[in-house]
């Protein structure tokens, strides 16, 4: 690029966000590393099920001390930014209520959408960014035809995020850069060494942030404690798809569409579960068979590529982060929300987490699977 | 890039005259001040005059001063050297956190405290000191300067309640030292701690006053350094600097230097809320110390603006910083009744003897661009504009 701009990289102290600074330095940008700081893991230490001590991935002080050593070494001004109570308004909270009747929420696309592309873009282009860059595998481009700014895969598919990404705006997508989406993740592990970041070899962190370990159920009972609240008392009956009663369960946060373990249940074939009613908890359950199902319906839609679903669209969806985009017609069906008919039904459609619809590369939108 | 630094209150530069003061004893003068030779001689006056020095300051006698590290030290020495489990303690809602946390401490290993409130000038109210003793009350602790707004607590007039209820009255004067006149005797406190880096002396340095007659439990334990109240070879290069710039504070009160300050801030004052709209200070009409102001601009978030101000050059800050770096909400703005958002938007300017006219210049003319860059920006503005 001919012309140096001032852009913020939102770092986590990973390597990919800390290569992504070491990149735009190189080609001669002004940049601005900030840090949100989203939760404070000393909260639910010590709680029963949580560590005593604090090892969680999420703004722990060690990746803060990592990022601001690539901030010195690279030469480039750092900042930590608080972010602790819209993260608990806007996404920890959420996560636990929707779990709490019957859904299965990502925790990761709240905080893209009310975080990371909206909070933080807010400071970055107060304190004079034009743009904000993050690690994130993906692509965004201008597409001159249709004036308007996509949404598309990365060249390494294996890392694909842009399912965590679909609720972004054409407004938040002109001031987002991705500068790893050409690249693969053993690539960006070269350019961190040949940058000379010290943390070119550090583990990827997979789990959601704030629940170490990855035990929600632990982290629910925790911070309802700490609330001073209790879990609520969502036990009820396990029935079948025909309604007949097979026994009784704890609490419906503790299922999840498609599982099969732990339903207490000891019959010739294996059981799965199906749906959770929140309103009666009721947890249905039934065989693999009965998984399987051809439609889901979406709200809260965000579009990315179209302006709005005139008539049905051929597109492929995706129905969770590790799912193979499948084929299917997408059409309106109502204020905020779309139907999708899929060529062949799909396993364990589960209401809370996204529907993201793609045309080839290329994102179209997406929404939340009622 | 011009780099202006108006966060004072958090620490300050050494003065030449103070780094001139402390070179030989890095090098030339090394003894250890405990040393009956000639080296330790040397070093042990020094220390001694550095005593006198702060004694001068502080208007005590040069016995009554012990040396620590901090003011975090000095307040933990005071305070854990005298309450004990079973004891009830009375401090405020605006303490630092050297104060905050050592009484939340207490709590935990026995002791009782109330933590009087202030007024939305920041300002402690002396008769609810005076309601929150109990027979078990052993020790007040309350402040002389507020580090966020600059607000001078009514010490004397707290010191006189702690008086007629024979309890121990100590006051972190971190931030009143060098700023105002201190005269432990006028005031009538029995402690009142203090810290090198905050009157331009280094980092690492601090002093308690400690009324002769008091009986301190050590927190150190290791040789009779002064006085056995406080063990380990003394930081001389440090105590020496400390007595320099006690000397050069004690000779600026003196001078007027002070009140030429209070004008500088106040006209730094009054130009923001004359060129920003929606700004106010917070702790306005209450007595302040004269290098301090705690402004809020409704509608942004004081961190960003410190990081937008810290970009183009100007040093100023918001709230306290976490070990992350992260800001939190202010306690003290929060204790005040400041609403949690113009809390956010509150921002501290401190000065030192280092800032000159053009560094002023240079601060008037960059924050209320950066302000209205921030409002111009900011979805509370926006949606606050259109509702109008």
């Amino acid at each position: 690029m001919l012309d140096s701009h001032t852009i913020a990289v939102a770092m986590s102290g990973g390597v990919d966000s800390s290569t992504v600074a070491a990149m735009l330095r190189a080609e001669g940008h002004t940049v601005v590393g900030l840090t949100m700081q989203l939760w404070n893991q000393r909260r639910l230490a010590g709680h029963p099920g949580m560590p005593e001590a604090v090892q969680g991935r999420c703004c722990s002080l060690d990746d803060v001390y990592d990022a601001r050593r690539v901030a010195e070494t690279l030469g480039f001004p750092y900042y930590v930014v608080n972010h602790e109570e819209s993260f608990e308004r806007d996404v920890v909270r959420p996560f636990v209520e929707e779990y709490l009747s019957g859904r299965t929420p990502i925790p990761c696309s709240l905080c893209n959408n009310h975080l990371k592309f909206d909070e933080l873009l807010v400071v970055a282009r107060q304190i004079g960014a034009d743009a904000l860059a993050t690690g994130h595998y993906a692509r965004v481009e201008f597409d001159e035809q249709r004036g308007r700014w996509l949404l598309k895969r990365p060249a390494d598919l294996s890392k694909d995020q842009t399912y965590f990404l679909f609720g972004l705006t054409q407004e938040q997508l002109s001031r987002t850069l991705f500068p790893l989406g050409g690249l693969t993740k053993p690539e960006v592990r070269e350019l961190a060494r040949r940058h000379g970041l010290a943390l070119a070899e550090k583990p990827d962190s997979q789990e959601i942030c704030f629940v170490p370990g990855g035990d929600y159920k632990h982290f629910l009972d925790a911070y309802l404690a700490e609330q001073g609240e209790s879990l609520p008392d969502t036990a009820g009956e396990l029935v079948t798809s025909d309604g007949q009663v097979i026994g009784e369960h704890a609490g419906i946060h503790n299922f999840t569409v498609g599982q099969r373990k732990g339903l207490g249940i000891a019959t010739g074939s294996p059981l799965y579960v199906l749906q959770i009613k929140g309103d009666t908890r009721e947890v249905v359950v039934g065989n693999q068979d009965e998984l399987y199902s051809r439609t889901l319906r979406a709200r809260r839609v965000n579009l990315i590529a179209v302006e709005e679903l005139r008539e049905p669209m051929r597109v492929a969806v995706k129905i969770r982060h590790r799912h193979e985009p499948g084929p299917a017609i997408l059409e309106a069906s109502g204020d905020d929300e779309v139907l999708v008919t899929f060529d062949q039904p799909q396993r364990a459609i589960t209401p809370g987490q996204a529907a993201v619809f793609y045309d080839g590369d290329t994102v179209v939108g997406g929404g939340w699977i009622t | 890039m011009r780099r202006v630094y108006f966060d004072n209150n958090a620490t300050t530069p050494v003065l030449p005259e103070v780094f001139e003061a402390m070179q030989p004893y890095f090098g030339e003068y090394f003894g250890n001040a405990s040393s009956i030779h000639h080296h330790g001689q040397e070093t042990r006056a020094a220390v001694e005059r550095a005593r006198e020095s702060v004694a001068a300051l502080l208007g005590c006698r040069p016995s009554e001063v012990v040396f620590t590290s901090g003011g975090t030290e000095g307040d933990n020495l005071a305070i854990f050297g005298l309450a004990q489990a079973g004891d009830h303690v009375v401090t405020s809602t605006i303490e630092h956190h050297a104060v905050l946390n050592s009484c939340k401490h207490l709590e935990a290993a026995g002791c009782e405290v109330t933590y009087v409130p202030v007024d939305d000038r920041c300002l402690v109210d002396p008769d609810d000191v005076r309601r929150a003793l109990r027979p078990n009350t052993k020790l007040i602790t309350i402040m002389m300067a507020n580090n966020e707004t600059g607000v001078l607590q009514p010490v004397e007039e707290i010191a006189k309640v702690a008086a007629e209820a024979d309890v121990y009255f100590h006051s972190d004067g971190v931030q009143a030292a060098g700023k105002v006149p201190i005269d432990v005797m006028r005031i009538g406190c029995d402690l009142l701690s203090i810290s090198g880096h905050k009157m331009h002396a280094p980092q690492g340095v601090g002093a308690l006053y400690v009324r002769k007659g008091t009986i301190l439990q050590p927190m150190l334990y290791g040789g009779s350094h002064e006085r056995s109240r406080r063990a380990g070879t003394e930081n001389v290069p440090g105590i020496v600097g400390l007595g320099k710039a006690a000397e050069l504070a004690r000779e600026a009160l003196e001078r007027g230097d002070l009140a030429k300050m209070g004008a500088v801030r106040d006209r730094i004052q009054q130009t923001l809320l004359g060129a920003v709209e929606a700004t106010g200070v917070n702790g306005d009409g209450a007595p302040r110390v004269p290098n301090t102001t705690n402004m809020y601009f409704d509608y942004i978030e004081g961190e960003a603006l410190v990081i937008a101000l810290d970009l183009k050059g100007l040093a100023v800050s918001t709230g306290a910083a976490c070990s992350s770096g992260a800001i939190e909400p202010s306690h003290v703005l929060t204790a005040m009744g400041l609403r949690p958002d113009r809390a956010r938007a509150s921002l501290r300017f401190s000065l030192g003897k280092q800032n000159t006219p053009e560094d002023v210049e240079f601060a008037l003319g960059v924050v209320p661009s950066t302000v209205a860059r921030l409002r111009e920006l900011s979805p509370v503005y926006n949606k606050t504009a259109v509702s109008h």
